[in-house]
Formats: structure tokens, sequence, C-alpha cells
């Protein structure tokens, strides 16, 4: 297994309050994202496990622009992968911070 | 050794069991206490079909009608469950889960159940027969698996090496009895050396009401989370 | 306790196409469902490390309770996209907890649902994985026998065979989909070891006629057919609930008899249409191409179909 942990400061928190969610499954060609709301206001951690090995550029590309397009504050971000393509990475990336942004009933 | 000597050694006071063709164990045994011991299994290796379980069941079925408090000795060296086409289209899942049913029905309904697996002991066999008693105990030499190396190694995709490897440091998966101990799904092994019969009755005396077999895995270190998260989920639900 | 948002799932969903979270969430009242262990509590296997396999938060089960159709319940859903829905000695102890609360706990609701969806069990953790079937097996046996109706639903990808096979005959009542495959040992792996004359585990035809819910259904191996859909399978899971069998001699002598019956009624049948025929279904060749609707018309007039020995 390959690990990986990045770090950024975002510009501002990651909108709702939801305080955790998982999206995704790990199976072939697909992965599971848990978003968990727990750090501070403008950080973000993203953590990867995966069994495909040498692909470090790739995942630090494709989370890089998801930072830089949501500026996910204070969510820190599990990711285990079944070998996704960046496309479906950056989609369930997506999709998780959509349902963190969800405010409660 | 072969079944008639471990019930020769079991039942010194004399059993009715004899060779059958479809390789099935019916009969009884008579206890040094004079006590009536019921006994079922399947002999050399045979899987176990809907053929199979049904005379088994409805022995089980018969001494719980009977009434009383005889034990029940579920006696297994199988294969597995049998491989074929007829026997899946008639439902082999419901047969097999009917006989384990039936067996923890006697349980409850007070015949104490003791497993004894001498030969080979795997997958869905296993769980309609020595997994569904009480306590389960092996003859030194028994060969529990869930699945050989071999056949591990082609689903697995693993070279057979590596699996074997692995199997050096984990009973999660090793196929074999010590690691069956270790995990807790057998309670341990009988030594032929000493008489069998007392080691029956030793088995017969200590069983419990609840399944420890997860505290057991716990202890004996071959399953170190189950009992744990079993219990951590309990609690969650009681709240 | 938890902080898992519902998204919305539509009643006309696929059980078959979604996943375990998306059938909890849809079967459920919305809002209703509370996950014990979630996902941000990394129960997960620490087994699989070994074999360089991907682990899941939540080991590839979810339990929890929430209500169906207003009534309080208890529930278990098996992923079976996560390494085949397999039973392994974090996702059976799951399974094994919740099972066993509801047995020990009369406060706790009186219904179970075993959302399955698995192969058996997981050969990477094959000693532990069988001995969870074993435990969770006699878990269910004793919570029926404290009067807990625990009932099992199958239309998943994985279906349930091996361990999970067994595991769904030993419940209450059953529920199953067109789609939903139940069995014992798998078509390809009755191929592998007998040979392509035994079963030929690529004529989709005969595997589906043999392990597929309609077959399951009309001889008795299931006890209520659920449309593939979300709402289809909360329709069934609330007619099973108030029907299921008592635990006691009574029924397993009524099973006996039943499995015994059907061996000599069909010793003759080399196919399931044979078998269907048998049942008093004049055109078994329709039974394959008839809507849901037709379907359920069929097994009305079935009388092994429907049955109190389980």
């Amino acid at each position: 297994m390959d690990n990986l942990k990045l770090s950024y400061a975002t510009r501002t928190p990651a909108a709702g309050d939801r305080q955790s969610v998982l999206v995704g499954v790990v199976a072939s060609g697909n992965l599971e994202v848990l978003f968990e709301r727990k750090l501070a206001p403008h950080e973000c951690v993203v953590e990867i496990a995966t069994p495909i090995h040498g692909y470090d550029e790739v995942w630090k590309a494709v989370v890089e622009d998801f930072v830089e397009r949501v500026s996910p504050g204070g969510l820190y971000i599990s990711i285990n992968d079944g070998g996704a393509r960046p496309d479906i990475v950056a989609l369930r990336l997506m999709q998780g911070v959509k349902t963190m942004e969800v405010n409660h009933e | 050794m072969t079944v008639a000597d471990i019930l020769a050694g079991l039942f010194p006071g004399g059993h009715d069991v004899a060779e059958r063709p479809d390789h099935l164990i019916l009969g009884s045994g008579r206890r040094e206490n004079g006590g009536t011991v019921s006994i079922i299994g399947i002999d050399d290796g045979e899987p176990l079909g809907i053929s199979g379980v049904l005379p088994l069941a409805e022995r089980v079925l018969d001494v719980i009608a009977a009434g009383g408090n005889i034990p029940i000795l579920v006696i297994v060296d199988t294969q597995g469950q049998r491989m074929a086409r007829h026997d899946e289209m008639l439902g082999l899942n419901e047969y097999l889960a009917h006989l384990a049913k039936c067996l923890r029905l006697a349980s409850h309904e007070g015949h104490p159940t003791v497993g004894l697996n001498y030969g080979k002991a795997a997958a869905g066999a296993f769980l309609a027969t020595a997994l569904a008693t009480d306590v389960l105990f092996a003859m030194p030499g028994a060969e529990p698996a869930v699945m050989d190396l071999p056949s591990m190694a082609r689903v697995t995709k693993l070279p057979e090496e590596k699996l074997k490897e692995l199997s050096q440091t984990t009973p999660v998966f090793a196929p074999g009895l010590r690691s069956m101990i270790e995990v807790g799904a057998v309670a341990g092994s009988w030594d032929p050396a000493k008489p069998l019969s007392q080691q029956f009755e030793a088995a017969l005396a200590a069983i419990t009401k609840q399944d420890l077999r997860d505290m057991t895995g716990a202890r004996r270190g071959g399953r170190k989370l189950a009992a744990t998260i079993a219990g951590r989920v309990a609690a969650a639900a009681i709240g | 306790m938890n902080d898992m948002p519902e998204a919305r799932v539509s009643d006309s969903a696929s059980w078959f196409l979604s996943t375990a979270r998306e059938r909890i969430a849809g079967l459920l009242d919305h809002g209703s469902f509370m996950e014990f262990l979630p996902p941000t509590e990394r129960v997960q296997s620490p087994h699989l490390a070994l074999f360089d396999l991907p682990v899941a938060f939540d080991d590839g089960v979810i339990v929890g309770r929430g209500r169906l159709a207003g009534r309080d319940v208890l529930i278990a859903a098996q992923e079976g996209q996560f390494m085949g829905g397999t039973f392994a000695e974090v996702s059976g102890a799951k399974l094994l907890g919740l099972i066993r609360a509801a047995r020990d706990n009369d406060k706790l609701p009186r219904a179970i649902l075993l959302l399955l969806d698995s192969g058996g069990v997981r050969l990477q953790e094959a000693n532990a994985g069988e001995l969870a079937v074993a435990e969770v097996m006699r878990a269910i046996m004793e919570a029926r026998m404290a009067g807990v109706a625990v009932i099992a639903l199958v239309g998943g990808r994985a279906g349930a065979f091996g361990g999970a096979g067994l595991t769904a005959a030993t419940c209450s009542r059953i529920a199953i989909s067109e789609q939903g495959r139940t069995g014992v040992s798998g078509p390809e792996v009755i191929e592998t070891n007998k040979g392509v004359e035994e079963f030929d585990s690529k004529d989709k035809a005969l595997v589906w006629s043999v392990t597929g819910g309609r077959n399951r259904r009309l001889i008795g191996g299931a006890d209520a057919y659920a449309e593939d859909t979300v709402s289809g399978f909360r329709e069934a899971a609330s007619s099973l609930i108030d029907r299921a069998p008592t635990f006691d001699l009574a029924t397993l002598q009524a099973e006996q008899q039943r499995l015994s019956a059907r061996v000599e009624r069909f010793a003759n049948c080399s196919t399931a249409a044979e078998m269907w025929r048998v049942l008093g279904i004049t055109a078994p060749q329709s039974i394959r191409d008839m809507n849901d609707a037709a379907f359920v018309k069929i097994v009305a007039d079935v009388k092994e179909a429907s049955h109190d020995g389980r």
C-alpha cells in the first residue's frame, strides 16, 4: 500500500455544518472518501491509502486542484482507494464536499 | 485413527454405529454412567449434500421429540458441501442451515451437543455440523479448513508460496487445526493416548450456555478483535 | 452518536445497483437511521494490509437502527462491492454484536433486517470469517427463540452464497428479487471443481434458473418476492416481519417435511424448468420473460412457495 498525507492552508472554511460523511465504496476502479469536520477552519488534510504504487504526483495534482476550487477548510479527508481513475477521484471529492454543505434539518 | 477406533474409545460400553454406503454416521453409544448418547456424523471425507442432511437432521429432531436430555455427538470427516448443480438447484443452503438449526434447537431443549472433527472439515458442511454444536473438539491430525492453500491461491490470485509464508504469521487465514484452535473455533484436541470416554465426559461437563468462541479467540490471540467489536456494537445498540 | 447524513434515495432506485448505504437510506424512513460504529470510528480490518489490499472504514458492514414504515428496526447491510461483501473478523463481529444485542434486550426493536450481499467468507481472513458465520447463525437462532423476527433481504450484486447462503436460510424469513441469487457453492466454484459439464457458469440463463430469485421463490426457498427497487424491498420486508415463524420443534419438523418433500418431488428434474412444471406451471419457459406482477400472480397459485417451515 502507498500512503500519502497532504496538508493545505485554505482561504475559507468549508460550507455547511455536517460533521462527517462517507461517499463511494472501496471497489475496483472506485474509492471511498470520508470527510470529517475536525480541523481548524483554514486547514485541510487529505490522507490517501492506495494499492496502486507510484502515483503520488497524480494524487497531488488532483487533490490540489480540488482544494483550490472549493477551499475545504476544517475538513479532514481520508481516502481508501481501490484503483480509481483521477476523474472518479475528483467526482467523489466534489460529491462529498457537496453533501457536507447540506445543513442539518 | 478411524471412526471405528474413535467410537470404541468413546464408548467402551458399546455403540451401534455401523458402516453405511452413504458414509453417514447414525447410531447411539452407551456412556459409562449408563446413559445414552445419540451419534450423528459423516465419514470418509464424504461431501455433505441434501441427501446426507435429511437423515441426520431427522435423527436430531427425533431426539428432541423424545424429550429427556441425552447428549448428541456430531462426528465429522467431510471435505465440504457437495458441489453439484442438482443440490444447488434444490437450495442446498436451506438444507445445510436446517441441520444447523436442528442442532441449536436440540441444545436449547436440553440436549448438549459436542462436535468432534477427526478428518477433514470445510466450508458449508463444517457450518452445518461441527461448528453448529455447543463445543467442538478435534483429534490430532484433523484438518479443518475453509479452503486449501492451492484453491485459495487461485481465488486470491496470490502465489501459493506467498500464502504459505503468510500462513506462518497469522492464524486468521492459515488452514489447519492449530489455527482453528487459536481463533476459538475448536476448543482443543483430544489425546488419543488417554481414554476418549473421559475426555468426552469432561467436554460435556464444561459446556456453557453462551457462545464464548469470540472470547476464546481473543484470549488465545488468534482473533484479537472480534469479541471487542461485537461488544462495542451491542453497547452502542443498547445506548 | 454519529452524523452520517443520508442522501435522498428514490423509491424507484435499483436495489441491485445501489450501495449498501444507499439501500439503508432508501429503505428506512428518511432521517431515522442511526449508525453504530460509523466509519469515523475506523473499525476496519487489520488483516488486509498483509495482502496489500485496501481497507474500508466500515469493513463493508453497516449496522444501526431506524424505522421501517414507522416501525422500529435494527438493520445491518453488507457492501457487496467491497471484498464481495464477505464475512471476516471485523465485518462478522459487527453483525454478531447487533444480533446479540437484540437477543439480550427486549427493549430493543423486535425485528432485524439483514441486507445480505455476500459471496461468503473472506479468504484472506478465512478462519475468522467462517467462525463469524457460525457465530452469526447461532445468534440469529437465539434471537429468534427470544422472539426477534430476523428478515434477510437478498438482491445485491454478490447475492448470498457460501456462509451468507446459510445465514439467509437461518433467518425467520427471506425476501428476494429476480436479480437476487442465493446458494452455497457459486456456479464458478462448481465449474472449477467439477467441470463445465456439471455447471456451465458462463450460461447466464442456466445460472439464473438455478440460483436466481424466481426459482428460489417458486420452490419456497424465499418467502417474498421483491421488485428490484428500494420500495419493492421495503414492502417485502414490512410484509414479512409479522409473519415470522417461531423457532421451535414444530417449525423445524415442518421444515424437515418440506425439504424432504422437495427432494422427492424434484428427484427426476434436471432443470429448473422441469421443477416448475412439476409445481403446476404449464408454461415454465415463460417464467423468465414475464414481468414482476405476472410472476407474483403465478407464485400465488404455487402451494410449495409459501410455508411456515423455516
